[in-house]
């Protein structure tokens, strides 16, 4: 095939990470609109983050990893062949030959083919069972094979192989880590390093061997891996093997045409990453040897390869000739960076070293002898990393004692050094090569004023994500340098956050919120009635510690009563006509006949209008206030309690119809739905919570789109948080796998608590989870590994929550002092309201609201002059 | 009939007897006791007229009454928000779209094109 398009063609091989940042490059540059883009891509889906790979066993799906946003291609005319690789170049006649046997011309070849996984010639090494960790494939096989495997090794104790190793255990597998190596992770840290990372990857249940090769993969009569054999002469019974020994550059393509490769592999090209073979011809990211004599196994030095290329093609002059090698990465939840020189091979580099073996830290400092860093490796806590990396090889003095920099918290000076003492070059997001000076100019030039705005306009934080804390110090503090107050308060009558409030409430005891304006809020505020934001917040604060603090848990009694908005005030949900929607619970979506037969009898009778909902259950709306208590009363003598669907409190747990009758069932997530349903039921909480079992990873009752979603599997229950529907929607992470009941229901006691405790106001669980410092990873310390000592405590205030529990309706109706309220007229309880009326639709009713709205009504409220009026006509 | 602007009365000071009275149409008609409004809170108020008002108490005791139809929806529910102070000034948030109305002038404090009647109240001991 020929083409006979007149723009110059550029031709793509290889869609991975750096191939999709030269074709966003291209489009941002504004180069593609002059250019036929072609792109011949192995893989089946178009490029996705290979760096996040691992999150696909933490729930991301294939989906979630995809780099472009949906229609990426399309809207800059890029022709993307999925699943068509290239098999030859003519460099003579210019063209490329697909494996479906088309042929491509091309004016500029741009050669992006990544690396492949280098597997030691051990015999056996291609036995049933036998594996590499590079592609989404690679993931689904692995996770397949290992549903009937036991025990996994990994050849390997390098990055990705702990990232391997991770994987596997995550799957349920006794874990062994090879590596040849006496340390793991050779090439980011020295011994002492390693010996940290050795110590708290053990702990972790992850067997580690260094010093060892594998000779050979064992296999057994059907062709499957079933053993290992090492050097050192010993064995070990393995049912799959993950190789990881690091990674070659695919130049396989490039050799076979004649282009110049290293002597190690990689395609040979200049500073502007053009091939030196070949002007034509340009090679970037893992399968490039650059100018200065390396291949580069990192991301950000390929994106800056694909810049480079993109610059050029858009007549610029942009090059590369060398990065930066620093990396920060989270193995197994170890915090584990090394940067600049590490190793101190500088002439007269000095080390600056802390210990400690028995928690797993070590930090190393290497500077000059005048004090200036030039590198440093940190394991065990990395928080420095981002604030010391940009500093090394600056020759800038250390803004304080380099010992002081590595001592933890307590036991002498500063932990980091915050953003301030940065130089505007320094580079604070390394995927993106993205300056301090330019998050600034973001801030003050471009007006973004939060940190999703500054990823958007810098593509800071858009990579590995380690740098998004920073970006986050760096932004609050340019706000506040411009005279910004960033006023964190709740309200104009509190300077507190709903956080803040909560300890304030928990801690000094206060059950009212006139108590704390007087002793707690904004001085202007202190003798006013409050606000519609903090009454509510306190309300629901004051609800959810009631009984802590011994003050009633019905939320209509005492100053209770006047918090609550008006959903909460009438224990029912305001339409848009002044009539009410009742909800009756139904936990888990079960129900029986004849309660059904009562809900319609009730809708019937009182001429309600009557819909099942997207929670499983079923609204009943168009009831007037001073029908609520009569309506309730059947309700609850049939046996329904209230589903506070008008409360910032739990609403459903959505169930599937489980094990009990579904063929693929694995628990019965009806059981379950219900059981949770009905201990959270009443929790009052920063905003409305939602739930769901599924009774197998078929996802049936979509568990993830919740805010603790529960997923049943073979061996108990996978707990998913901080999903969200609505508008800006959300997967929910994993956060602990294979719990048995008990340990499902503790760890949800204690994360529902602890955001109860430190969420903002109407703060979703999906919100609260991305806002937080440390974000999932924290929240997992503290509920799962009870990090700061608290989870006794927020077991115990579920406990009580769920001992205290009432039906709020049952309750009210049962207190005439309660019920009074529910009258349309004080001076006439008996009228009902007029203007509450309604029209036939569809067999059933919905609201009169020309009832509302004369003519006349709505010129005089919206004319300027309109003098406030006595209504009386007689 | 219109007459003058008028400012909503305040009164303090509640005997646990005390009633809350509107003036209308030159006559304080009796609307409940005191001790049925919440501080905070207001209750619905039909007036002879078959017109709604809604009738207020904050934490003070002082009482304030305004029409009870939300000028932006048309339903007659402002007797259902809740109260706030900014600065000196008392207000009701609606508790269908949170506008927010004054509760001595009427004004609306997020669309000053609007503005809604206010009744004249009192606490009679
Ligand atoms: C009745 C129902 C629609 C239906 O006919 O199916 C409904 C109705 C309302 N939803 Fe909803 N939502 C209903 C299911 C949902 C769902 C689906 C679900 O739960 O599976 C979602 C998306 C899932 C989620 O929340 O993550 C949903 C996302 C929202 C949102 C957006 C929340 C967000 O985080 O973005 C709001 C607005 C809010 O809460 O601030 C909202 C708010 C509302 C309110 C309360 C608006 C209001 O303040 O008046 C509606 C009042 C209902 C009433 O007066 O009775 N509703 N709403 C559903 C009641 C379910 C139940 O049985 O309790
Ligand atoms: C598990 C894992 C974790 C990692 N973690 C990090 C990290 O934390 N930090 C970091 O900086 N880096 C990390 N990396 C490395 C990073 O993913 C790579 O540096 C990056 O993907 C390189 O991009 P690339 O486009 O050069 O290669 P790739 O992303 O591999 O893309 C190359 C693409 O070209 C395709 N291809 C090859 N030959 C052909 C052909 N003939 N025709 C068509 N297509 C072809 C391949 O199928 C592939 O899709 C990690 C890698 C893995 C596997
Ligand atoms: S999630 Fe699984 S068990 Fe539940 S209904 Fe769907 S397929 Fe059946
Ligand atoms: S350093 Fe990776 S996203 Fe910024």
């Amino acid at each position: 095939m020929t083409d006979s398009t007149e723009k110059p063609t550029v031709l793509l091989v290889g869609y991975g990470m750096v191939g999709h940042r030269f074709l966003e490059a291209l489009a941002e540059n504004g180069a593609a609109a002059r250019l036929r883009v072609v792109v011949l891509a192995e893989e089946p889906r178009a490029a996705y983050d290979r760096v996040q790979l691992t999150s696909y066993f933490s729930g991301r799906t294939p989906e979630d990893l995809l780099m472009g946003e949906a229609g990426f291609a399309e809207r800059h005319g890029y022709e993307v062949h999925l699943g068509d690789p290239a098999v030859a170049v003519d460099r003579a006649a210019r063209t490329v030959t697909a494996r479906s046997g088309r042929e491509f011309r091309y004016d500029t070849l741009v050669l992006a083919t990544g690396s492949y996984p280098f597997v030691p010639p051990v015999e056996g090494r291609d036995a049933q069972g036998c594996f590499v960790y590079r592609t989404i494939e690679d993931l689904l096989a692995i996770e397949e094979y290992a549903k009937g495997a036991r025990v996994g090794a990994v050849v390997g104790g390098g990055l990705l192989g702990l990232e391997a190793a991770g994987a596997l255990k995550g799957l349920g597998l006794e874990t062994h880590v090879v590596e040849f190596a006496p340390r793991l992770m050779p090439v980011q840290v020295d011994d002492g390093g390693g010996e940290a990372l050795r110590r708290t990857i053990e702990e972790m249940g992850v067997v580690v061997h260094t010093g060892v090769g594998t000779k050979a993969v064992a296999v057994d009569a059907s062709g499957a891996a079933a053993g290992m054999s090492f050097t050192d002469g010993s064995e070990l019974a393995v049912d799959m093997v993950v190789f990881s020994a690091g990674v070659r550059p695919r130049d396989q393509l490039a050799r076979d045409c004649g282009l110049e490769v290293g002597e190690r592999g990689g395609i040979r090209v200049d500073e502007n990453c053009r091939t030196v073979t070949d002007e034509r011809v340009f090679a970037i990211g893992e399968c490039a040897l650059a100018s200065d004599g390396r291949v580069y196994g990192l991301v950000a030095p390929g994106y800056e390869m694909a810049q480079a290329v993109a610059d050029r093609l858009a007549g610029g002059e942009r090059t590369f000739t060398g990065a930066d090698l620093s990396t920060k990465l989270k193995l197994l939840g170890v915090d584990v960076a090394s940067f600049g020189d590490a190793f101190a091979a500088t002439e007269g580099a000095l080390e600056v070293v802390y210990s400690d073996s028995r928690s797993g830290v070590y930090k190393k400092l290497v500077v000059t002898a005048e004090g200036a860093l030039l590198g440093g490796i940190l394991v065990g806590d990395a928080d420095a990393y981002m604030s010391l990396r940009p500093l090394a090889g600056t020759g800038n003095p250390l803004p304080a004692p380099p010992e002081a920099l590595v001592l933890p918290a307590g036991l002498g000076g500063p932990v980091s050094l915050g953003s301030s003492a940065l130089p505007d070059d320094a580079v604070v997001c390394n995927c993106h090569n993205v300056t301090k000076g330019t998050v600034r100019a973001a801030v003050t030039e471009h007006s973004c004023t939060t940190v999703p705005e500054v990823k958007k306009c810098t593509k800071a934080g858009t990579g590995c994500g380690s740098c998004v804390k920073l970006l986050g110090t760096i932004v609050n503090e340019e706000l506040e340098a411009s005279g910004v107050a960033v006023d964190k308060g709740l309200c104009p009558c509190f300077a507190h956050t709903r956080a803040e409030l909560y300890e304030i409430v928990r801690v000094a005891g206060v059950a009212s919120h006139a108590q704390l304006l007087e002793g707690y809020g904004r001085e202007e505020a202190r003798n006013g009635e409050g606000c519609e934001v903090c009454k509510p917040t306190v309300g629901s604060i004051i609800a959810s510690l009631a009984p802590e603090l011994d003050a009633s848990v019905h939320i209509l009694d005492g100053e209770q009563a006047a918090l609550q908005d008006t959903n909460d005030h009438f224990l029912a949900n305001l339409q848009k006509n002044g009539s009410y929607s009742v909800v009756p619970r139904i936990p888990g979506g079960e129900i029986t006949p004849e309660k059904l037969i009562v809900i319609g009898e009730v809708a019937r009778d009182f001429g309600l209008y009557t819909k099942i909902t997207g929670g499983q259950r079923i609204d009943l709306f168009g009831a007037r206030v001073d029908q609520l208590p009569q309506i309730w009363a059947r309700l609850v003598d049939a046996g329904f309690e209230s589903g506070h669907a008008y409360g910032k409190s739990l609403r459903t747990v959505k169930s599937c119809v489980g094990s009990t009758w579904c063929r693929y069932g694995v628990q019965d997530s009806v059981r379950m739905a219900i059981q949770l349903e009905l201990r959270y039921r009443g929790l009052r909480s920063p905003h409305k919570l939602k739930s769901a079992v599924s009774g197998c990873a078929r996802e049936c009752a979509e568990a993830r789109g919740k805010d603790f979603g529960v997923i049943a599997t073979a061996g108990g229950w996978n707990l998913y948080v901080g999903g969200n529907g609505g508008a800006d929607p959300r997967h929910a992470d994993l956060l602990a796998q294979d719990l048995d009941d008990e340990g499902l229901i503790r760890l949800i006691d204690r994360f529902l608590m602890f955001y109860i405790r430190t969420a903002d106001r109407l703060e979703r669980t999906s919100a609260w989870l991305e806002r937080i410092e440390g974000g999932l990873d924290h929240v997992r310390k503290v509920v799962v590994e009870d990090s700061l000592g608290i989870c006794d405590e927020l077991e115990a205030l579920m406990a009580n929550h769920v001992d205290r529990y009432e039906d709020e309706w049952a309750a009210t109706l049962a207190d005439p002092e309660r019920l009074r309220r529910f009258v349309s007229f004080v001076n006439a309880p008996e009228v009902p309201d007029p203007t509450v009326k309604f029209v036939p639709e569809r067999e059933q009713v919905k609201p009169d609201l020309e009832l509302l709205f004369s003519e006349q009504d709505l010129l005089r409220s919206l004319d300027p002059d309109n003098t406030p009026l006595l209504e009386v006509r007689s | 009939m219109m007459t003058a602007p008028t400012v909503a009365a305040t009164a303090t000071a509640a005997a646990p007897t005390a009633r809350v009275e509107l003036l209308i149409d030159g006559a304080w008609v009796p609307v409940c006791d005191l001790s049925h409004l919440t501080p905070g809170r207001g209750v619905a108020v039909l007036l002879p007229d078959g017109s709604q008002a809604a009738v207020f108490r904050d934490r003070h005791d002082r009482v304030y009454a305004i029409a009870n139809r939300d000028p932006f929806t048309g339903a007659q529910v402002l007797s259902r928000g809740l109260l706030g102070t900014v600065g000196d000034r008392p207000y009701v948030a609606s508790p269908l779209l949170k506008q927010r109305f004054d509760l001595t002038g009427g004004e609306c404090l997020d669309d000053e094109r609007v503005r809604i009647p206010v009744h004249t109240a009192r606490v009679r001991p």
